[in-house]
Order: structure tokens, then sequence, then C-alpha cells
């Protein structure tokens, strides 16, 4: 029984409002909800890592195919949806700093914006499916490709609807913790001492993004 | 120190982690660590009946040659089952969401894990991943093999595979949930003054863990999703007459659950080290190697899965890295036996149910390893693929392995969690039933797989007969054991003698706390002055006395 002194250093710190119960200090808290945010994104990752994986050794299988039926997309549609997730990931990044700066009002109109980038860039997916399901495109029974290779053309479009639905999933998900962020935002929960929620979700917004960014070149354009 | 400690004693001995509260809600909303632990105690003991009785069902059928007893496509479900439910419902959550959740915190001087809340959202997930699981039996069940091997899975079974697949995925998330609260926590909370080279090996035995859980645990998860969208929408990842690749499949599916594998051990190695250092009332040998060692297998376990694919049509080459691979992985494994032995070696040893536990260990999981290290050697491994010579070195390890640690484990801080002692004697019993019981069973089965017994099979020629009755003789005794604890436990909650703060005089946070430990663990943080196992000391102090 030597190796426990007391120490009476963290019951000098008065417990703040926002720190919870298990942690020391907020900075410990801090840091614990920046690793485990980081952590989480690991496993996203490999979660994604498995269809991209599938990716490569179908790609490397029936080159020829995928070409063909990466022009079926629609590019204008990929690219604009590009640019409207890069912009969401600014309007991100700008709430994130208002909420470390203090800007209570900036940070509510940052976070709308974002939602509404992002619900943009759902519904854009959503005319894009809606043209796939009407040229026959989607994998099953009733998939149509009226040129040669549809057997190997219809791998890439599995993949594709795998790929672009688990991301299009993920974009809900994030819809629904910014609409979590938006309350607590209003109820002006954040402050310069405390603004690692927004931050956290930043990160897991960011991630959903570059995750589209390595899917519509490899998708839509090669 | 003597007289703050019982000042703090007498302060909570009206009020712990268990009398805190008797409410439902108090114990099913709780976001105490120890709590939730309690609630995955009692869960997985649910599943590990359940698939105990799958095997008693396995052990039965294969009493006769003939397939009398089931029709062999139940006993295929029956088998499948028996895996399902004790490699994602049991083995996997067994060491780390029970004892890992009860002591990760106390052992760094932490208040709790550093996301409370997710921690309940794991033991939830688990939950209505095991109620899928019970509706996808009692709705048809599953005759895949545990694998889920496409495109039999996906295009020709007629099981309930989707179900049971979903239980196994959404159980993915709650094993993930775990590790990831513990990576978080090892890093960011330990006590002052513990550091990295002072953290008790039962810590570093579960951060390898975790990182395995973290990034293996995602790749089994999407792998399913798109099994289950093969077969629910008729597509063809992985269906050969659609031009996909059933071995892409398997590539994808052993990438998580080689891995998987050592979270089925490592957690247990943790255990043991804790359990041999204390009984062998000294300072555990090579204490760096032990915990580098943890990483090592962590590590190399990502690069050894192609060897379940040497006859599956992949490339011979990469079969010869994915060998190659295996044996070194052996290496890790065996610095840990060593260094066990070695720590043994001119200690007091006090042979304590923990103890006759871990030596139990030490010996099987020396079988179960060097078995390990035949299979994965090409040329062998044609001739004993998919035969019993495999079910018997997996379950050398997992079983006599990691099972063994559990209950080792169980018995070792069984005082820690519930605050009273069991009957020695009744235990010790136990340990040598499931001992003697656990090699009747599966010896016979490496000679069976040997002769050319393939597995998953109902019925088999009559000259395999005598080993199958010992194998389910063995199975019996080993039933007898695993049953005996259920009676001394229940006996030590009810009316056991009360457990001191440290019944073994073992070194560690978790043991200068009360028995068992208020909810807040730690009345103030602690701060760690001393070398990790600190025995010697502790011993000359004595002698100073």
């Amino acid at each position: 029984m030597s190796d426990a002194h007391v120490a009476t250093v963290d019951q000098a710190h008065a417990h703040e409002a926002h720190v919870a119960h298990q942690f020391v200090n907020a900075r410990q808290q801090y840091e614990s909800g920046n690793l485990g945010m980081w952590l989480f994104l690991q496993t996203e990752i490999m979660f994604f890592g498995g269809m991209f994986a599938a990716y490569g050794v179908y790609r490397a299988w029936y080159p020829e195919a995928f070409k063909i039926a990466s022009t079926a997309t629609n590019v204008p549609l990929g690219a604009f949806n590009t640019v409207v997730l890069i912009v969401s990931s600014l309007t991100m990044a700008l709430a994130v700093q208002s909420a470390q700066l203090g800007k209570q009002k900036r940070l509510v109109w940052m976070i709308i914006l974002t939602m509404l980038f992002g619900a943009a860039f759902l519904g854009v997916k959503a005319i894009e499916y809606t043209e796939k399901w009407h040229h026959h495109h989607v994998p099953g029974p009733n998939f149509i490709w009226e040129k040669e290779g549809g057997r190997e053309v219809q791998i890439l479009y599995c993949l594709y609807f795998a790929m672009t639905g688990m991301h299009a999933l993920h974009m809900v998900i994030g819809l629904g913790i910014m609409t979590w962020l938006l309350i607590a935002a209003l109820k002006g929960r954040f402050s310069p001492s405390y603004y690692n929620p927004v931050e956290i979700c930043g990160l897991y917004w960011h991630f959903v993004d570059i995750v589209w960014i390595f899917l519509f070149p490899l998708l839509y354009l090669i | 120190m003597t007289d703050h400690s019982a000042e703090v004693r007498h302060h909570v001995e009206e009020l712990n982690y268990l009398n805190n509260g008797w409410s439902w809600k108090s114990w099913l909303l709780t976001v105490d660590h120890k709590r939730i632990a309690i609630l995955y105690l009692i869960s997985i003991t649910v599943f590990f009946v359940v698939g105990g009785i799958f095997a008693g069902l396995v052990r039965l059928e294969l009493l006769t040659p003939q397939s009398d007893l089931l029709e062999p496509e139940t006993y295929n479900k029956v088998f499948t089952l028996h895996g399902i439910v004790m490699i994602f419902f049991f083995l996997i959550p067994s060491v780390p969401a029970t004892l890992g959740n009860f002591l990760v915190p106390i052992m760094i001087g932490a208040k709790d894990l550093a996301f409370p809340k997710i921690n309940l959202l794991s033991w939830y997930l688990y939950v209505i991943a095991g109620l899928v699981g019970i509706v996808g039996i009692i709705t048809g069940g599953v005759e895949t093999g545990w694998t889920f091997y496409t495109p039999y899975s996906s295009t020709y079974s007629n099981g309930n595979v989707v179900t049971v697949a979903m239980a196994a995925f959404i159980a993915g998330f709650s094993s993930i949930l775990t590790g990831l609260n513990f990576i978080v926590t090892i890093h960011k909370m330990r006590a002052p003054g513990l550091t990295w080279g002072r953290l008790p090996l039962f810590i570093w035995a579960h951060y390898a863990t975790s990182l395995i859980q973290l990034l293996g645990t995602p790749v089994l998860a999407i792998t399913l999703v798109l099994m289950m969208v093969e077969r629910a929408f008729r597509v063809g990842f992985f269906d050969p007459a659609l031009g996909g690749d059933p071995v892409l499949f398997q590539h994808l599916f052993w990438f998580y659950s080689h891995p998987a594998v050592y979270i089925m051990i490592l957690p247990g190695m943790g255990v043991i080290s804790e359990i041999v250092t204390c009984f062998s009332k000294k300072s555990v040998f090579g204490y760096p190697f032990i915990a580098g060692s943890s990483l090592a297998i962590a590590i190399l376990g990502f690069f050894v899965w192609g060897h379940h694919m040497y006859v599956a049509g992949q490339s011979t080459y990469a079969s010869l890295v994915f060998s190659l691979i295996t044996f070194a992985v052996a290496v890790p494994s065996a610095v840990k036996v060593f260094n066990w032995t070695a720590t043994m070696y001119k200690g007091s040893i006090r042979y304590e149910t923990p103890m006759l536990y871990a030596m139990g260990f030490i010996g099987l999981f020396t079988i179960g390893g060097v078995t390990g290290v035949v299979c994965a050697t090409m040329g062998i491994d044609l001739h004993i693929h998919d035969t019993y010579f495999i079910v018997a070195h997996f379950h050398y390890v997992m079983v006599g392995g990691m099972v063994m640690a559990f209950m080792g484990g169980l018995h070792f801080w069984w005082p820690k969690i519930t605050g009273k002692m069991y009957d020695e004697n009744w235990a010790k019993l136990s340990a040598a039933l499931v001992f003697v019981g656990f090699n009747l069973t599966f010896f016979p089965q490496f000679i069976l797989g040997y002769l050319g017994m393939p597995r998953r099979y109902a019925a088999y020629p009559e000259e395999f007969q005598v080993l199958h009755v010992l194998s389910t003789a063995g199975a019996t005794v080993l039933a007898a054991g695993y049953l005996l604890p259920a009676f001394y436990f229940t006996d030590s909650i009810l009316r056991g003698k009360k457990a001191p703060a440290n019944p073994y005089n073992a070194k560690g946070l978790e043991w200068q706390i009360p028995s068992p430990p208020p909810t807040e663990n730690f009345l103030t943080t602690p701060v760690v002055t001393e070398e990790v196992y600190a025995y010697a000391e502790a011993k000359e102090e004595k002698a100073l006395v």
C-alpha cells in the first residue's frame, strides 16, 4: 500500500460546469474527445477501405469495362456536387473558428449553411440515382446494358451504388449530427473555453467530404 | 498512508458501486464502467450457455458414425450457430468487456472510461445484436459456417443469413466502441506517475486488443454489408456467375477475422501476466518484452490472413509470404510463454485457483500455438486443411487459452468485483475438471484430423468412433467443470466471507481500493511512485519488519 499517495492537486481545481465527472480537467476532456474522434475516423477509413480494395481488384480485372461504365455517369452533376461539398467544408471550418472566437451568431449561420450544402448534395445525388433507375443501370435482375461487357459493367455499378450509397448514408448521419449541433449552438452551449463538440463534428464532416474527393474521380472520371 | 486508507475504507464501507442504487434504472441506465461490466458478464454468460448447448448437440451427434440425432442440415446449423455465438457473443467480448471494462479505469487510476455513455451504448448494441441473432436462430438459423463464405451464403443458403449476419455486424460496432474507449482512456487518463513503462501488462494487452478491434472490425462490417446486399438484391460483388470474385470475400473476411483471433487471445494473455506474477510473488520477467510482444502480435496479426486460403486458389507466392509472416507471429507468442515460465522460476508459487487456471493456460496455449505453426506450413496444411486438426488447434487457443484465462481472471478478481470470497476447494476442483475435460475433448481431435476426419460432417466412417466417443466423454467432463462455478459463485454472493481489499497481497491500483470499489473508484486521484509489479521490494519490506 505504498504507491498511491493522495493528490490534493486536482481537488483545488473546482470542476467546471462542462467538464464531465470522469475527467480531471477541461484539457483532459478536450484531448480525449479529439483523440476519440480521430480514432473513430480510423475505423471509418478501414470501413470504406474494404470497398476501395474491392474497387482496386475489379478495376484490375476489368479495366476496359470500367472505362466504358464511367462514361455513363453524369459528370457535370458529380462535379457540381464536389464543389458543393468542398464549400460545405469551408463553412464547417468557419463554424469551428466562430465557436473558438465566441461569435455565436456566425456559428449558427455557418452550421445552417453547412447543412444546406449537405442537403443540396443529397438532393443532387437523388436526381442521379433516379436517372440511373430510369436507364436500368441499377444492378440486379433489372439491369440492362445496351453495349458489350454488361456483366463486368454491372460490377462497377454495384461498387458505384455501394460506395456512394454508404457515403450518402454518412451524409445523412452528418446532417443529424449537425441538427444536434445547431440546437446546442442556439442554446449558447459553446464558448471559446468549450467548443470541442463543434470541432469534433467538423472532423467528421471533413472526413465524409474527403471520401467523396476520392469517390468522384474513381467512379466518374477514370 | 496506512491510516489514511483505513479512513477511506471506513468512509465508503456503507456505499460501494453495488449498493449505490437498487432500481432497474440504476443498472440499465448506468454509466458506471463497473456496473456495465456486470451487465456484460451476465449477458455473455447467457450466450456462453447458448453456445455450449450447441456444442453439446454437436458432440452428441458425433457419438455415433451415422447422422441420427440431427438431420445433416440441422447439424450444419448447430455447428454454425455454435461458432457464431461463441465467437461474436462470447469470446470477443469475454475478457475486454467484463474484466477489461471493470479494471482498465481502476488500474490506471481513473474514475471511469473516457466515454461512459458510449460504453453503455456498446452494451446496448451488444444486446440488440444478441436479440437480432436470437430472432435469426428461431426463424430458421443459418448453415453457412461462421465464416459466411460466398457464394454459398449470398446465393444458395436456405438459412436466415441476412438476420444472423446483421447480428454479427451490430455486435462488431459494440466491439469497436469498446476498443475506442479503452485506447482513449489509456492514452489520456492515466494517473500522475503512471508512465507507459509502469502500466500493468493487462493494460498493454487491452491496448493491443483495442487496436485490432478498431482497425479490423470495420472491414468485417463492410464485408458483411456487401454480402447481405448481394443476397438481398441479387447483385454480384462476390458471385462468380455475375463476374465477382468469391476469394475476394475470403480475403476481406479474414483480414478482420484473423486479427480477431488475436482479439480472442491477447486480453487473456494480459490476465495471465497479472496472475502469474502475483502468485509467484515475483516481479514479472522481461516486462518490456511481454508488453512489446502484445503490440507485435497485434501488428503482425494483420498480415497473416492469407494462411486461411492456401487451398482457395491464392497464388503460391502470396501463400509463401503469408506462411512466413505466420511463423513470425509465433515468436512474440513464444516470448510471452518463456517470460511467464521465467517469472515462475524460483518464485514462491501459491497454487490457488487463479494460478491453476494460469498454469493450465500456459500448457494448453503452448500446444495450441505450436500446432498453429504446423497449420501455417503450406505443405502440411494441404493435408490437414478443413480437418479436425484445425478444429483441435483453434480450440486449444480459444478454449484452452482464452476461456481458461477468462475463468482464471474471473476467480482472481471475483473478490474485488463482488466483495465476497468463494470456496477455494470447489474452485480448485472445477479448475481440475476443466483441464482434464478439455484435454479429453480436444486432444483426440488432433489425431482424428491427422487421420483425415474432415470438419463440418454429421456422419463419419466407423473407424473414427472410438476417438469421437472419447471427445464426447471429455465434453461432458468439461461441461461439469464449467457448471460448478455457477453453484459456488452463487454461494459466494449469498453466503461468502467478506473479501478484504487485497486478499492476495497483490500489486496494482485495483487492490488498494476497497472490495467492492466505491462508485467513483478513487476518492482522490492516486499518484503512482512505484515501479510496476514491485513484489521483490514488498518481500524486503516484510523482512525488515
